[in-house]
């Protein structure tokens, strides 16, 4: 354990604790919304935010302390941005076409050529 | 040079990726790294991709500021909608915008912000007629969301791409 400066720790430690925080309402979020196309908002809290904090976090403690010099941090920002809404697009895009399939709830036509979907027994 | 490196920033990147990954600039990593990338960005071109053209790379640092300040914005007004637990059937709702957009890599990016941004996601688009579906959690004043996606988003990505 290396001691660290007073102006450090408490920095660090709001950086981390505002990142865990803004994760935990993406989750509550996820949770409490009631539709899936409200669910898909609530995750990129803790993809967006959340991870820059706790990055900021880890960059400032590892860079002062000196242990290593750490930028190598933006990395993981970077992939986490680019997959999750990729990840989402596909889920809410299975979701849409299901809900169209089945004619749940009021989902907009499709915006493109008239798809056909076959008519399909909810059950089946 | 071409037909060595088919793309050379890619290169570049994963030679700069896999440096800040292994933390060390020793001859050995670097060497290593440059076989690497050589070898995966070779691998891209059997795919053939568009060749995405930059015009205008200036375009790219205002569009990051512009992004950074818009999640950050959302971040806050999701986790208040959120906290707050009122209604929502009310305000979540379905948009179609038209794009003027055709670039291939720049609807990429756009469909990346608009999704990576918390209260937006991007569900379909149709590339004969240039429309996307978007939802989004607070649709209270549709035309405003339709212009910020066009004035700050698309316009940019148009000066980058077109």
């Amino acid at each position: 354990m290396t001691d660290i400066p007073v102006w450090l720790a408490i920095v660090v430690g709001l950086l981390s604790l505002a990142g865990a925080l803004l994760t935990l309402v993406g989750c509550i979020g996820l949770a409490r919304f009631e539709s899936f196309y409200e669910r898909i908002h609530a995750p990129t809290l803790g993809t967006s935010f959340g991870t820059v904090a706790v990055l900021l976090a880890s960059i400032l403690y590892f860079s002062v302390t000196g242990q290593r010099p750490a930028i190598h941090e933006v990395l993981l920002l970077v992939f986490v941005s680019v997959t999750t809404p990729v990840t989402l697009m596909l889920l809410a895009r299975a979701a849409l076409y299901r809900d169209r399939a089945e004619r749940n709830g009021t989902v907009p036509p499709s915006v493109g050529q008239d798809i056909v979907v076959p008519p399909t027994d909810a059950k089946s | 040079m071409r037909r060595v490196l088919p793309f050379p920033v890619l290169t570049l990147a994963l030679l700069a990726m896999w440096l800040l990954l292994q933390q060390s600039l020793a001859p050995g990593q670097i060497i290593l790294g440059s076989i690497i990338a050589i070898f995966a960005s070779r691998g891209l071109a059997a795919l053939q991709p568009e060749r995405p053209r930059i015009r205008n790379p200036a375009s790219i640092i205002k569009l990051i500021y512009f992004v950074t300040v818009d999640v950050f914005r959302s971040n806050v007004a999701v986790a208040r909608i959120i906290l707050e637990g009122r209604r929502h059937e009310q305000t979540a709702g379905f948009l179609t915008v038209p794009l003027d957009l055709h670039d291939r890599t720049a609807l990429a990016i756009l469909s990346c912000i608009i999704t990576a941004t918390p209260g937006s996601a991007w569900l379909e688009y149709d590339s004969l007629r240039g429309v996307v579906l978007i939802h989004m959690l607070d649709l209270v004043d549709e035309q405003a969301w339709i212009d910020t996606i066009k004035n700050r988003y698309e316009r940019l990505l148009l000066e980058i791409f077109q």
